[in-house]
C-alpha cells in the first residue's frame, strides 16, 4: 500500500458547503456562523479546543441537530436534514467519539442494522448479511467472524467496524471524531492506511483530533474553530504547529496557565497498592497495584490513555468499587475505611467525576439545591432543612468562583458547560474537603472558563487543598500539575516533577507496551 | 416577548387550578346539585382513599420507581385491620386467641402496609428488581393473601371504633376527611421542607449523581416504598371504616387511580419532578370530573371512556409546555 507521498494534484472539489451556521443551546451559543468546506477525496480536518463547537457542528451536518439558521450544500444543491436518516441517504456517515454500536448484537447485525437484508416476509436474510459482512471486513483488514458479538471487541476493532458501517451506506462523506484517542499505535497504522485508500476512492474524510501530529502527517486541509466561530482555514501545507495552536487559543499557551507552586511537605493522602478487579474477568486488573501520594497544596496530575485506568482509580479511592478493590487509604498518615462515597466524603475526599450531566449534577434542581447536595447535615436542623442557611452557603460559593447565573434558583440544566463544573467544584468545597479528586475537569468547556478553572484549582491549592487532576490533555496536565503521574493499562508507569515533565516522556509511559 | 414567555409560565404553573375552576364552573352551571354543601363533602369522601394513595405514590414515582402493589396491600391491611378486630388471631400450637382493641387491630394493619411496603423495597434495592416487576409480584400475592384468609367472605360488623371513623366528624367535618387533610400537610412539609424529601428528588433527577453526592440511595427508595406502604393501609382505614367492613376486592384497580393523579399533577414518570399539591390537584380533578359525569346521568361503560381521556389529555399538555 502506497501511504506516504500520495497527494491528489488535480484540484480538489469542493463536495460540501456549510455557510452561516448557527446553533445555540439553553445557556450558550454553540456556533456562531460557522461556514466550513469539504474537499472530496481529501482529509479535512476540524480542530479547536474542547467547547469550540465541532461536535455540534459535525452533528448538524449528520442530522443529530437543526441548526437555529444556515445553510448545507451537497454537490451544489442545498439540504437540509431533520434526522440522521436523511443525512446518511445523502451520503454521510459520522463514527462518533463514543463508539454507537449495540454491544449485544453481532458484527453483521450492527453494520446491516436498520438496512437488513431482508427477504419479502421480512426475515433476515443472515447468509447473505455475513458474507458481505465479511467483504466489508476483509477490506479493512480486520479479520473476525461476522457473528462475533461487539461487546467483546476492542475499542480499536469496534471502530473499524464502525468504519465498515459508514462504508456499507457507501458514504460519500465520512466524519471521524477523534478516532486515535482511545487506540494502539499498531491499530493507528491500520486505520491511517484505512484514510489513504478511502481518500483515493474520493471519499471525503472530516477528521477531528486534538493530535496535531497526526494531522501533519495524514491531512491536507484544516479549518480552526474557537468559542463556536470560524477562526480560519487552509491548506495544512501552508501552516505550522504553532501557527495552528495560535489559532485556537487565541492567545500564546503559557498565558492560559496560572501555577504558583504552594506545595507544602504535608502530606495529605497516601494511597499504597491500590488494586480493581475487573467485575466480569476475574483476572484481569482495571487498576494493578497502584501506589501514591499527594501533599497539601499540591496539585498530582494523572495521565493516561482511554482504558489506562485513570478513571477507575479516582472511583475506587472514592469507594465506589468496593466489592472488587482492594489497598490502603492514608489521609494525614492515618488509614481510613473507605466502603462507600458516603464515608469517603466524611473522611475529606471529594470526586467531580467525568461525565458531568450523568454524574456530577442533578440538571432539574436548581443552583443552590445542587451546591448544598453533598452537604445537607450542615443546613438541617431536626430533619428540617434551613433554606437561609442553604442561600447563605450557595451565595459564598456562587461569589467565590464567580458562577454565572442569574440566580440561586436557576436550573443548572439551563448553565453553561463552565459554569456548571464550576457548581461541582461548589458542591464539594461546600463539603470542605481535604483532598479533592477531579476527573477531566475542563472537558467539553470554553476556553475562557478553563482559564477561569485552572485559576481556581491555584487559588484552592495555596488554601492547603490537595488537588488530584486526571486529563487526558497533555498542555493541561503540564500546566497545571506540581508533580504528574502516568497509568497505562491499570499500571503506574511512569513519575515526573514539574520540571522534568514534557509531553514526549509522558506519552511514551501513557502508550501500552504489548499491542 | 418577555412577556409572552411570562404569561406562558404563568398559565402552566396554575394550569391544574385552571382546568379545577373550569370543571367545577361548567358542573355548577349544568347542575344545580353539583355546588352544594353536601355534594363538595361528598367528593371530598369519595377522593380521600385515592389522595392517600397518591400521596405514596408520589413519594415513590419521585424516585424514579413506581409501586402497582398499592391497592393490594390496602386490600390485605384492611383484612387484617378487621379480621384483628372482629376474631382476634388464633395460635393454635401454643393454645391461645389474641383479641384485639380497636387501636391495637388498626396498628396492625398500619404495621402490615409498612411491611409489605418494606418489602417491595428490599427486592428493589437488594435484589435489583425492577420496580415495575417487583411491586407487579407484591400485587399478586397481597390479593392471594387476602383470598387466603378471608376464603372470599367479606368481615363485616366491626363494631364502635370504625364506625367512628367512618361517620364521626371534627368540627363539623367527617373524620374522614381530616386524615388526608392531615396527610397532605405532612408530606408537603416532608417533600419540600426535610433532609429526606429533598433526596428524592434528587436520586429520581440523577441517581449516579446522588450517589456521587454520599446519598445513600438504597435506603431513601426503601425509605419511599415504605411510607407508600404505609400510605395504603392508611387508605385500608378509610375504606373499612367507611364499609364498616372488608372485602376481598378491596382496593383492586386502585393504583391505577393513584398513578393517574400523579401523572395528572405534572409528576414527571422518570422522576425528579413534581409535588404533592399537584398530585393532590390531579385527585381533586378525578373526583370531580367523576362526580360530574354522575350527576350529568353519563353511562358508566362511557365514564371510564372519558376518564382515560382526560388523563391522555393532562399528560399530553404537560409534555407540550415542557418542550
Amino acid at each position: 500500500m502506497n501511504t506516504s507521498g500520495h497527494k491528489n494534484h488535480e484540484s480538489p472539489e469542493i463536495v460540501l458547503k456549510m455557510r452561516g451556521i448557527v446553533k445555540t443551546f439553553p445557556g450558550i451559543r454553540a456556533l456562531d456562523g460557522v461556514d466550513f468546506d469539504v474537499y472530496s477525496g481529501q482529509l479535512n480536518a476540524l480542530v479547536g479546543e474542547n467547547g469550540a463547537g465541532k461536535s455540534t457542528l459535525m452533528k448538524i451536518l449528520a442530522g443529530v441537530y437543526q441548526p437555529d439558521s444556515g445553510e448545507i450544500s451537497i454537490n451544489g444543491y442545498s439540504v437540509t436534514f431533520d434526522n440522521p436518516r436523511q443525512a446518511q441517504a445523502e451520503g454521510i456517515a459520522i463514527i462518533h467519539q463514543e463508539l454507537n454500536l449495540i454491544p449485544y448484537l453481532s458484527v453483521a447485525e450492527n453494520i446491516f442494522l436498520g438496512c437488513e437484508f431482508c427477504n419479502r416476509l421480512g426475515m433476515i436474510n443472515y447468509k447473505k448479511m455475513h458474507s458481505e459482512t465479511k467483504r466489508i471486513l476483509d477490506k479493512l483488514d480486520l479479520h473476525i467472524d461476522p457473528g462475533t458479538v461487539v461487546s467483546s471487541l476492542r475499542v480499536g476493532q469496534k471502530q473499524i467496524v464502525e468504519i465498515a458501517r459508514a462504508l456499507s451506506t457507501n458514504a460519500k462523506i465520512i466524519i471521524m471524531d477523534e478516532p486515535t484517542s482511545a487506540i494502539s499505535e499498531h491499530e493507528m497504522e491500520v486505520l491511517f492506511g484505512l484514510i489513504e485508500s478511502l481518500k483515493r476512492q474520493q471519499v471525503a474524510v472530516i477528521y477531528i483530533s486534538h493530535k496535531l501530529d497526526e494531522l501533519f502527517r495524514i491531512g491536507d486541509r484544516v479549518t480552526v474553530l474557537r468559542d463556536g466561530r470560524l477562526i480560519g482555514g487552509d491548506v495544512l501545507s501552508n501552516l505550522n504547529h504553532d501557527d495552528i495552536v495560535r489559532m485556537m487559543i487565541g492567545r500564546d499557551l503559557k498565558d492560559l496557565y496560572k501555577r504558583d507552586s504552594s506545595v507544602t511537605d504535608r502530606e495529605a493522602m497516601r494511597v499504597e497498592n491500590l488494586c480493581l478487579k475487573h467485575p466480569g474477568r476475574p483476572h484481569e486488573w482495571l487498576v494493578d497495584h497502584v501506589s501514591f501520594y499527594v501533599r497539601r497544596g499540591e496539585v498530582l496530575g494523572i495521565f493516561g490513555l482511554m482504558g489506562s485506568g485513570r478513571t477507575e482509580l479516582l472511583e475506587t479511592v472514592f469507594g465506589l468499587h468496593r466489592k472488587y478493590s482492594n489497598g490502603d487509604v492514608y489521609l494525614e498518615g492515618r488509614r481510613v475505611s473507605i466502603p462507600s462515597a458516603t464515608d469517603a466524603i466524611k473522611a475529606g475526599i471529594g470526586l467531580a467525576p467525568e461525565d458531568r450531566k450523568d454524574q456530577g449534577l442533578v440538571l432539574m434542581m436548581n443552583v443552590a439545591e445542587n451546591i448544598s447536595l453533598a452537604s445537607l447535615e450542615k443546613i438541617q436542623r431536626m430533619a428540617f432543612l434551613r433554606e437561609s442557611v442553604e442561600k447563605k452557603i450557595a451565595d459564598k460559593y456562587v461569589e467565590q468562583l464567580k458562577i454565572k447565573t442569574p440566580s440561586l434558583k436557576q436550573k443548572v440544566e439551563n448553565l453553561s458547560g463552565g459554569n456548571q463544573q464550576k457548581v461541582i467544584l461548589g458542591k464539594w468545597l461546600a463539603t470542605e474537603p481535604m483532598v479533592l479528586l477531579l476527573d477531566e475537569p475542563t472537558r467539553g468547556i470554553d476556553i475562557n472558563s478553563k482559564k477561569e478553572l485552572y485559576q481556581l484549582i491555584d487559588g484552592l491549592t495555596q488554601m492547603g487543598l490537595a488537588i488530584v487532576m486526571v486529563s487526558s490533555e497533555l498542555p493541561e496536565i503540564l500546566g497545571v500539575s506540581d508533580r504528574i503521574m502516568v497509568m497505562s493499562m491499570g499500571r503506574k508507569t511512569a513519575e515526573f516533577s514539574r520540571a522534568e515533565a514534557n509531553e514526549e516522556v509522558i506519552l511514551k509511559a501513557a502508550l501500552p507496551r504489548s499491542a | 416577548m418577555s412577556e409572552t414567555i411570562n404569561f406562558k409560565k404563568l398559565l402552566s404553573r396554575f394550569q391544574l387550578l385552571i382546568v379545577l375552576l373550569a370543571m367545577v364552573l361548567v358542573l355548577a352551571v349544568q347542575n344545580e346539585n353539583f355546588l352544594t354543601v353536601k355534594n363538595i363533602e361528598n367528593i371530598l369522601q369519595q377522593i380521600s382513599i385515592n389522595v392517600c394513595l397518591a400521596i405514596g405514590m408520589t413519594l415513590v414515582i419521585l424516585t424514579g420507581g413506581i409501586d402497582l402493589s398499592v391497592g393490594s396491600v390496602l386490600g390485605f391491611s384492611g383484612i387484617v385491620m378487621a379480621g384483628f378486630m372482629k376474631n382476634g388471631i388464633e395460635i393454635p400450637s401454643a393454645n391461645v386467641l389474641l383479641k384485639f382493641t380497636f387501636h391495637g387491630a388498626v396498628i396492625a394493619g398500619l404495621l402490615t402496609g409498612l411491611v409489605l411496603g418494606l418489602f417491595n423495597g428490599l427486592m428493589i434495592t437488594k435484589f435489583k428488581i425492577p420496580p415495575f416487576i417487583a411491586t407487579l409480584g407484591m400485587l399478586s400475592m397481597a390479593r392471594g393473601w387476602t383470598k387466603l384468609w378471608t376464603r372470599g367472605e367479606p368481615i363485616t360488623n366491626l363494631g364502635k371504633g370504625f364506625e367512628t371513623v367512618g361517620s364521626g366528624s371534627f368540627i363539623g367535618i367527617p373524620i374522614i376527611i381530616w386524615i388526608p387533610i392531615f396527610l397532605i400537610v405532612v408530606f408537603m412539609i416532608v417533600s419540600r421542607k426535610t433532609r429526606f424529601g429533598r433526596h428524592l428528588y434528587a436520586v429520581g433527577g440523577n441517581e449516579q449523581a446522588a450517589a456521587l453526592s454520599g446519598l445513600r440511595v438504597n435506603r431513601i427508595k426503601m425509605g419511599a416504598y415504605t411510607l407508600c406502604g404505609l400510605l395504603s393501609a392508611v387508605a385500608a382505614l378509610i375504606l373499612t371504616a367507611r364499609l364498616n367492613s372488608a372485602t376481598v376486592v378491596a382496593g383492586e384497580t386502585y393504583e391505577l387511580e393513584a398513578i393517574a393523579a400523579v401523572v395528572i399533577g405534572g409528576t414527571s414518570l422518570s422522576g425528579g419532578r413534581g409535588s404533592i399539591l399537584g398530585t393532590v390537584f390531579g385527585c381533586l380533578i378525578i373526583g370531580v370530573l367523576a362526580n360530574g359525569l354522575v350527576l350529568m346521568g353519563v353511562r358508566e361503560e362511557l365514564q371510564l371512556v372519558v376518564k382515560g381521556g382526560v388523563i391522555l389529555l393532562a399528560v399530553a399538555l404537560d409534555k407540550l409546555h415542557s418542550r
